[in-house]
Formats: structure tokens, sequence, C-alpha cells
């Protein structure tokens, strides 16, 4: 459904995307990860059509939005950054507005502003005019201008941002399950929704893809994964870290903290992390440690994102968890 | 519906749920009969026109109509919604008519209220409401230009207060090149044609053409071409602002 080629992006000297290429597919929910300022935005705002690249193409559906715009950005919605809305409006009234652009108007428009007002949690607000709202009210009001004509396409820049924590869970929801029927592509901050929601992500940093898969695949390649947390009631932390680290298939031990004492254990190469970690069991059964926990770690998002948009830094080995 | 008309309508409505239409109506009815009859001398003067009531236009749109085109484009730009309207499936020229015809529409109606000061020189003598329907066609055609300047001035900037300032410039410079007594400050230097020149850029001279009758198509050819030019002028800056 979309389909990104080489779009560079540059204001002045400075270049703020530089050579991102990607597709969505119907059925697909693509997660857009970086850190501020790392081209999200901009990226966004050229594939809706409301700034023009540098460079490159971009074609939704089968239309280029550059030579055929009006078609293309019937299929889109979109969510932009801090959910813009006409604050002299009423919620109703802003809805029926937007309809209106989209081609549905009367009964149609009608039906469409009800629909959405039901689903985004808007009907109780419907009368009262946008600048009187909270936040969360109005980015909600923006987000249902969003899907007010059921896309195919839904472009949503950081679309929990300012929610509380029901409403972020509602949100999520809500995008999941349109992402069954639709091609979506959203950006956020906050990792664990990439993971909750996302079939595939992209890490984006300094205008160019630094990482593009499943959340699963991109977690592999943290640090963690595969290391084994070995967790004790208490007991001398330096003569068990020395003691694990000449067990077979080990390469390396860290303590991560000291009070619950708390050990990670990296497998070498080669050797599963599913027979080291027998061995530890065996290991401290043999030795009666006070055994609390033995997991392997599944790699943590963060941590890989914090890897791959830090390079400079060192990487965070002895982090505690 | 056409997008032009729906932007149309949500903005006419914008006026109208913010003070600033009824702001602007109800100053402009003032200032306009305060002229008139206080300084215009309508009742002293003994004639069946409507001349002292035309002749402070220019000067009268010169504060009010920038204030109603200011909003235009620089709130769009400063509450972010810009991106909401031009990522619709509506072209950007879509929009600038349709926010134009809007604030076109509030001064139209202010205009139209003026209505009475008609019904007091058809009640006190014989007019010849011809020319009273002329002057309101150019009234109403200089307004356009107005606005269309605002409209542009409006796109430039995020802030308001710039662009009623630029939009008072430009509109003052658009009567004082055609204004009398700056025309005949010019002509002891430049030659005539140079002036004739300068002053046919003028509001002035067009509009005192058609407020005394004489509509020729030049004078509305000429608001017309500086309501096209300053809209194009509109979509240049948008698209500009837009490509960064």
């Amino acid at each position: 459904m979309i389909q990104v080629q080489n779009l560079r992006k540059e204001f002045g000297p400075k270049v703020a995307v530089n050579g991102v290429s990607f597709t969505v597919e119907k059925g697909e929910v693509l997660g857009f990860l970086g850190p501020n300022g790392a081209g999200k935005s901009t990226s966004m705002r050229m594939i809706t059509g409301f700034i023009p690249p540098t460079e490159g193409s971009i074609k939704v559906g089968e239309f280029d939005m550059l030579e055929n715009p009006i078609p293309a950005k019937r299929l889109i919605g979109y969510l932009p950054e801090n959910a813009p809305s006409y604050a002299d409006m009423s919620v109703r009234g802003f809805l029926a507005f937007t309809a209106e652009l989209r081609g549905l108007s009367g009964d149609a428009g009608k039906k469409a502003v009800n629909r959405v007002l039901e689903m985004c949690f808007l009907e109780n607000v419907q009368h009262q005019s946008v600048e009187t709202l909270s936040k969360g009210y109005r980015h909600r009001t923006c987000f249902a201008q969003s899907i007010i004509h059921d896309p195919e396409v839904l472009i949503l820049d950081e679309p929990t941002d300012g929610l509380d924590p029901n409403q972020k869970h509602e949100v999520r929801t809500l995008i999941k399950k349109m992402g069954e029927t639709k091609a979506i592509i959203f950006s956020t901050h906050i990792l664990e929704e990439v993971e909750a929601v996302c079939s595939r992500a992209i890490i984006i940093d300094r205008g160019t893809i630094v990482a593009n898969g499943t959340p699963r695949d991109l977690k592999m390649r943290s640090d963690q994964a595969g290391a084994i947390s070995v967790k004790l009631v208490d007991g001398n932390g330096e003569a068990i870290k020395s003691k694990l680290s000449h067990l077979n298939g080990v390469d390396r031990v860290a303590i991560i903290s000291e009070r619950p004492l708390t050990l990670r254990v990296w497998p070498r190469k080669g050797s599963g992390s599913d027979d080291v970690s027998r061995g530890i069991a065996d290991l401290a059964f043999q030795e009666r440690w006070p055994l609390q926990g033995l997991q392997v770690e599944e790699g943590r998002l963060d941590e890989v994102f914090r890897s791959i948009t830090l390079p400079d830094t060192k990487s965070t080995k002895e982090e505690t968890k | 519906m056409n997008p032009t008309l729906t932007i149309a309508r949500r903005e006419l409505k914008g006026y109208f749920a913010s003070p600033v239409a009824f702001v602007f109506i109800v100053i402009f009815l003032l200032l306009a009969s305060f002229f008139t009859f206080m300084i215009g001398g309508l009742f002293e003067r003994g004639e069946a026109n409507l001349a002292p009531f035309f002749t402070w236009h220019p000067w009268l749109y010169l504060f009010l109509v920038p204030a109603v085109g200011m909003r235009m484009w620089s709130e769009e730009r400063r509450m972010g919604t810009i991106e909401l309207l031009l990522t619709m499936p509506v072209t950007p020229w879509q929009a600038i008519v349709g926010k134009f015809l809007a604030s076109w529409v509030v001064v139209g109606i202010a205009l139209a209220l003026t209505f009475p000061v008609v019904m007091t020189v058809n009640y006190l003598g014989s007019p010849d409401n011809g020319v009273i329907f002329a002057g309101y066609l150019g009234s109403f055609f200089m307004a356009g230009a107005y606005l269309a300047i605002s409209s542009m001035t409006s796109a430039m900037t995020r802030n308001q207060v710039v662009s009623f300032i630029v939009a008072v410039v430009i509109s003052l410079f658009l009567i004082l090149a055609g204004y009398p007594p700056v025309t005949s400050l010019l002509t002891s230097w430049a030659p005539t044609w140079v002036v004739e020149g300068i002053a046919a850029f003028s509001v002035m001279t067009h509009f005192e053409s058609i407020q005394k009758g004489v509509l020729d198509s030049r004078d509305v050819l000429y608001f017309l071409s500086v309501i096209g030019f300053s809209l194009f002028t509109t979509s240049v800056i948008i698209r500009a602002h837009r490509a960064g």
C-alpha cells in the first residue's frame, strides 16, 4: 500500500531525512522509532503530502503522492504531531467538516461522525468546543478525524502522546484491530507499544534507517538476548561469579545487583542458553545456593534502541535491571 | 460538496464564532456613519448622492480589512491545522479561495448593513441609484483587493500582528500611489507618464472612477488582477513554506 523510495529532505544545509526506503502492506502495523529530531515527523509529513521531498518517490496505493496528490491523499488518514484541530469548533462540527472534505456529506457524513464519536469515546463531549477540552480529548478528536473515512492507510504521529494509561490502552487496541485490514504507520517513543502493537518496526536515527525488522528480530540484537539471569536470596557474589564462569559453555559473567544478588551469564557463541541454564541449575543444587530465579532473557527493545541510536556511548553491559 | 465551499463555510462560521466578524461589522458601521455624517457632512451638502459615504472607504478599509484577513493563514500555521488542511484531498488553491471568499462575505455583510444610508438619501432626495450601486460594487471589489493582500501577508507569518502591519503598509501604498496630494508632489519632479503609471497601480484612481458611476471594465479588471495576483502569491508562499 505504501512504497517509499530513497526519501530525502533538506532544510537549508541540514539534511533531515536521508535515503529512507520501505514498504508497508495491508495488514501491517509499522512502528516508527527514533530519538527526537531523527526525522520521523518529517518522513510522515512527506508521505502524507504535506511537504514535498527534496528527492525520492512516495506511492500510496497506486497513486504517486507527488504527481497525483489528491487521489493519494484520499486513501490516507493522518494524525499530525500534537493533534491540531480548529479550536473554535465543536467536536461534532469539526468532525463533520473533515467528513465533508473527505466527500462524506448528508447522511453518510452523519453516520461517519457518529461512528467515530463512538469509537473514540467522544459522545459526551460532542457539543463542546474543542478549546474547552482537555488534552486527551483533543487528541482523540484529531484521531477520530483521521479514521472518519475508514481509510486504507493510516499514518499516526505519536497517537498515544498525552493520553492517560487507560486511553493509551484503548488506542493501542484500536490500532491493533485496525491493523488487520489497513496499512498503518505510527511513530512513538514508548517501546512497549511497539511490542504490543507492531508487526514490524523501523528505527531511524539522524535521517537514516538503522534497523528494520519484527520487534522479535530487533530484540534478538540486544546484548542481553539469550543471556541467563540468576537470582539468589543471598551469598558471596564474587565466589559465585567465579564458579559460574568455569561452567561449560559460559562466555562471561557479571554481577548485576548485590541485593538481591543477581548475576547475568552470557553463553559462549555456539552453545545454547538451555544447556547453560541446566548447568547453572545443577551447580546451584550441588553448591546448595539459595536459588530464587533462573531466567533466559529475551532481550530488551530499549537496550537495542539505545545501543543503535547512541553509538558513541559504551554499550550497557553493566546495566541494572 | 465542493471543498472550496466546505472550507468557505467553515471559515465563515469561524468568523462568527469568534468576535472578529461582529467587532468588524459594528466598528465599520460606526466609523462609516461618523465620517459620512459628521465629517463628510451628508446633510449639509444638500446633494442627493453618496460621495461623502464612499470617499472614506479606502481609509476605513485600510485598518479594518487587514484586521479581518490577518488570521486567515497565520492562525492556521500557529495552530498547526494547516498540516491537517493540506493533507486532506484538497488543493492549496481550493483552500486559499475558500478562505478568501469567506472573509469577503464578512466584509460584504458589513457593507450591506449600510443600507440605511441609501434609504436616507432616497428619502431626502432623488439620487441616481445606478451610481450608488456602482459605488457599492467598487467598494466591495476594493475590499476584496485588500483582503487578498491580507491573505498574502498572513501566509507569510504565523504572527497575526506582523501580518496585519504588513498588509496595512501595502494597502497604504496602493492608496497613496493615486492620492492627489501625493501625485501632485510627484508631478513636480517626475515626468507625467511616470506619475500616471504609478497612479494606475492605486486603488484610489480606480475606485474614484467606479464611484462616479463609470463602470469601466479596466477598473474592474484592476481589482480582479490585484485579487488574482495576491491569491496566487499566497499559494506560492504556502508552497515555499511547505518545501522548507
